[in-house]
């Protein structure tokens, strides 16, 4: 919003309040109070905040088909059979090495250090890949042992609740990448640094989630 | 809200006569961000050590009783997820002129609402279903 400088009443005596007139005078022509300047990032990350909050929402209800159906087997295979829980562990790590080696990135960010950015979001999705290739290992896996989400209530509650999770740290690392073409050739313009912002708030929210389902669908899910 | 945006220009420091709920404009830089290292390593050790305690726990088989494991574990989390929070994320209660906190309060109220509700009227429709009188199940094929 490009509004004329000239009509804007300028200063000498502050506007207090809303609508006192003092210096703004009889001049009709129209102003435009806020000429966008006023804080142009605070929106951006307050907005993508309540989306994260509006996507734990989303997961709070694929939790709650859990906890409501998580023990409905079928007769057929339960948590204790299926879960192998180093291999989750070694997701676990994964999930949060690729946390901290992005807060890294964010601190080379606030230091305007392009090269050291670049190299820790390339250590990132490198995390964020094996978590993807882990699970999707785990999913064929279980496929294959006739454990498909088709088999049970259990079943499909865990592929639901774990396979969004999933999606989202593919997009997630698609969003990494094109994030890291953009930072490569316009360099850490205000609109990057937004842009890593917002993704860093994304990227910590799947962990945070991650800690739910490890704790809640995992370790719970083979105890007896 | 209006009056906030009256000032037409940048001029945080002259006039805070207007600036209610957004005291914490002169703290942060131009991106509304400040990460340290210290937040980082110290949120990244406590996950760490709230992690392997649950996956100790559980695959050690450390305590008999898998009501009491459940307990510990979610306890763990709880305070995981309050770490990341907090080291990750950056939460604070002045953080966006408190909205951030607000909204995460909103939903965490929604989720529990949600979660115990839910948990607590299906497990009675279990309880139902199971007492089902036979007559009822009889008119399948």
């Amino acid at each position: 919003m490009q509004s004329d400088t000239s009509t804007l009443p300028m200063p000498g005596g502050p506007i207090r309040g809303g609508g006192a007139p003092t210096g703004v005078g009889t001049d009709p022509s129209p102003r435009f109070y806020d000429d966008g300047t006023h804080h142009p990032e605070q929106g951006t990350l307050l907005g993508f905040w309540l989306y994260l909050m509006s996507d734990s929402l989303i997961f709070a209800v694929l939790f709650i088909v859990y906890a409501v159906q998580g023990r409905a087997y079928a007769a057929g295979p339960s948590g204790a059979d299926l879960f192998d829980l180093p291999l989750i562990a070694v997701n676990t790590a994964f999930l949060l090495l690729s946390s901290i080696t992005y807060g890294f990135a964010m601190i080379a960010m606030q230091h305007r250090r392009k090269g050291s950015v670049l190299k820790w979001l390339a250590i990132t999705g490198l995390f964020g890949l094996g978590f993807l290739a882990i699970e999707l290992y785990e999913f064929q896996h279980l496929i294959h042992e006739g454990a498909g989400p088709q088999r049970s209530a259990f079943l499909s509650s865990f592929f639901a609740l774990v396979g969004t999770h999933g999606l989202h740290v593919t997009f997630g690392t698609i969003w990494l990448v094109t994030l890291m073409v953009q930072v490569n050739k316009h360099g850490l313009i205000p609109e990057n640094r937004r842009r890593l912002i917002c993704l860093s708030m994304f990227w910590h929210f799947l962990d945070v989630i991650w800690i739910g389902v490890f704790t809640f669908v995992y370790l719970m899910g083979v105890l007896p | 809200m209006s009056h906030v945006h009256t000032q037409p220009h940048n001029d945080f420091g002259h006039d805070h006569v207007h600036d209610h709920g957004h005291d914490n404009h002169g703290d942060h830089g131009s991106d509304g961000y400040h990460a340290t290292v210290q937040d980082y390593v110290k949120g990244f050790v406590l996950s760490v050590i709230l992690t392997a305690i649950p996956f100790w726990l559980v695959m050690g088989k450390v305590i008999e009783s898998s009501t009491a494991t459940s307990l510990v574990i979610l306890a763990f989390a709880a305070v995981q997820i309050v770490v990341h929070m907090v080291y990750f994320l950056h939460l604070n209660s002045k953080a966006e002129g408190g909205w951030t906190m607000l909204s995460l309060i909103f939903t965490v109220v929604l989720l529990v609402i949600m979660l115990v509700g839910s948990i607590w009227v299906m497990f009675h429709l279990n309880t139902n279903l199971m007492d089902m009188p036979r007559h009822e199940t009889t008119q399948n094929p």
